[in-house]
């Protein structure tokens, strides 16, 4: 195996309609102008996107499976967040 | 199917599960995925990197025989469409290997497998394109056949491999479909182009329905793989859903499938066919097909050919960081 393995990126593309970027999966390459330049060609060859970020992967910090309940549940039992909770009469008109 | 006889780790009843195991597998059952970080059995994990790493290394060394014809392609129209799809054919490989890197391999650690021999790549592509018309019948029947697999994996139970096979699967109608019309286009010229044809067909015919791998009697590995949702169709059902869809489109062309066994069966709903010689499927997996040599030479040496380009941006990466430290 080579020592000099490039180091991965994690590729974040903005599409046509002017939504976020989004996570499109991941690449290597020596630096950030290359990483670009590979992402361009690995992940827009149909028109995908209007923009490109590079991230290196080891700079993201995920949270940890096992924290998913605690971080998760919570927001389960808080229903009324969502505006459907509420019932408004049809009379009111448009809420 | 681009992934053939795959070994699978660790088939292990419910008694012989330990607890995490027993509840891992009650997630696949209720159609979770499976996350990079989160608890996997090291046979999940194994057989993963050794599905995917296949599935990978046959998209790159795919490009190999579709790549003969770039500087030969008959039109200027034709030639942009063909780089395009091996340029496709090399994204697949690597979406594929970024989400094997996810399960604790590296792409360097992956490819020195294959170069060495130790991973393989899919049967179909250690046979040789001498004609234009095996560019057809390669996007038709290859490309077909890949698709057939490739469809179901996008319900694979493992995150990343199911969406590296959602992008390539978006892409891989458009390399079938050139393959098709190549194939009309020569059918329907003039008699030599027609004859060009049926014997694209004829050499390609059985090489393809060997992709799927062998038979479901003789496929060992199958039981554990279709639990993890790993492979989630048996090697006979897709061998015969690729039969039952190509067969009109043969008829469409004109052309005649090689197989003086195939006819409709009523009562099976589907047709009966020939089964491949299988020994010439295991000849050419151990590694003695038509192009085995040829194809594997020429990955190792555009590896070891590239080794100072990939070690010169390094070390001008590596440089021009340092720059940047010294004048922060």
């Amino acid at each position: 195996m080579s020592k000099n393995e490039w180091p991965l990126w994690e590729i974040f593309i903005r599409g046509q309609h002017g939504l976020n970027h989004r996570h499109v999966g991941s690449l290597h390459a020596p630096d950030a102008e290359m990483a670009i330049r590979n992402a361009r060609d690995v992940y827009t060859r149909r028109n995908e996107g209007v923009s490109i970020w590079v991230v290196p992967s080891n700079a993201i910090t995920a949270s940890s499976p096992s924290e998913k309940g605690p971080l998760f549940e919570p927001a389960n039992s808080k229903v009324y967040r969502h505006p459907t909770f509420f019932d408004i009469p049809d009379v009111v008109g448009h809420m | 199917m681009y992934a053939q006889l795959v070994k699978s780790e660790g088939s292990k009843t419910r008694e012989e599960m330990s607890p995490e195991e027993i509840a891992f597998q009650e997630r696949i059952d209720r159609g979770e995925r499976i996350e990079p970080k989160e608890w996997m059995p090291e046979g999940y994990r194994k057989t993963l990197i050794r599905q995917m790493g296949q599935h990978a290394h046959s998209e790159i060394v795919g490009q190999l025989p579709e790549g003969n014809w770039i500087t030969r392609a008959p039109t200027l129209e034709r030639k942009a469409i063909l780089l395009a799809k091996v340029q496709d054919e090399a994204g697949h490989g690597l979406y594929l290997y970024s989400a094997a890197e996810t399960l604790g391999i590296s792409r360097d650690e992956l490819l020195e497998q294959l170069h060495s021999g130790k991973m393989k790549y899919s049967s179909i592509f250690n046979y040789p394109t001498l004609t234009w018309a095996d560019i057809g019948a390669v996007g038709w029947l290859v490309d077909g056949a890949a698709i057939m697999n490739q469809v179901p994996l996008q319900r694979t139970s493992y995150g990343p491999y199911a969406r590296a096979m959602i992008r390539i699967c978006k892409e891989e109608s458009f390399h079938q479909r050139q393959g098709y019309d190549i194939m009309m286009k020569m059918a329907s010229g003039t008699p030599e182009q027609k004859a060009m044809a049926q014997d694209a067909l004829n050499r390609f015919w059985y090489p393809s329905l060997m992709m799927f791998g062998p038979s479901d009697k003789d496929s060992v590995h199958s039981a554990q793989s279709m639990a993890w949702k790993i492979k989630i169709n048996t090697n006979d059902e897709l061998r015969q859903k690729f039969v039952d869809q190509t067969v009109p489109q043969a008829e469409y062309l004109g052309l005649t499938i090689p197989d003086p066994n195939l006819k409709w069966n009523e009562e099976k709903g589907g047709h009966d066919f020939s089964e491949p010689d299988w020994s010439e499927f295991f000849a050419v997996i151990a590694g003695n097909g038509p192009c085995n040599e040829e194809r594997l030479g020429a990955r190792v040496k555009a590896w070891d050919d590239g080794a100072w380009f990939r070690d010169g941006l390094m070390a001008h990466a590596e440089k021009a960081a340092s720059r940047r430290h010294a004048a922060e």
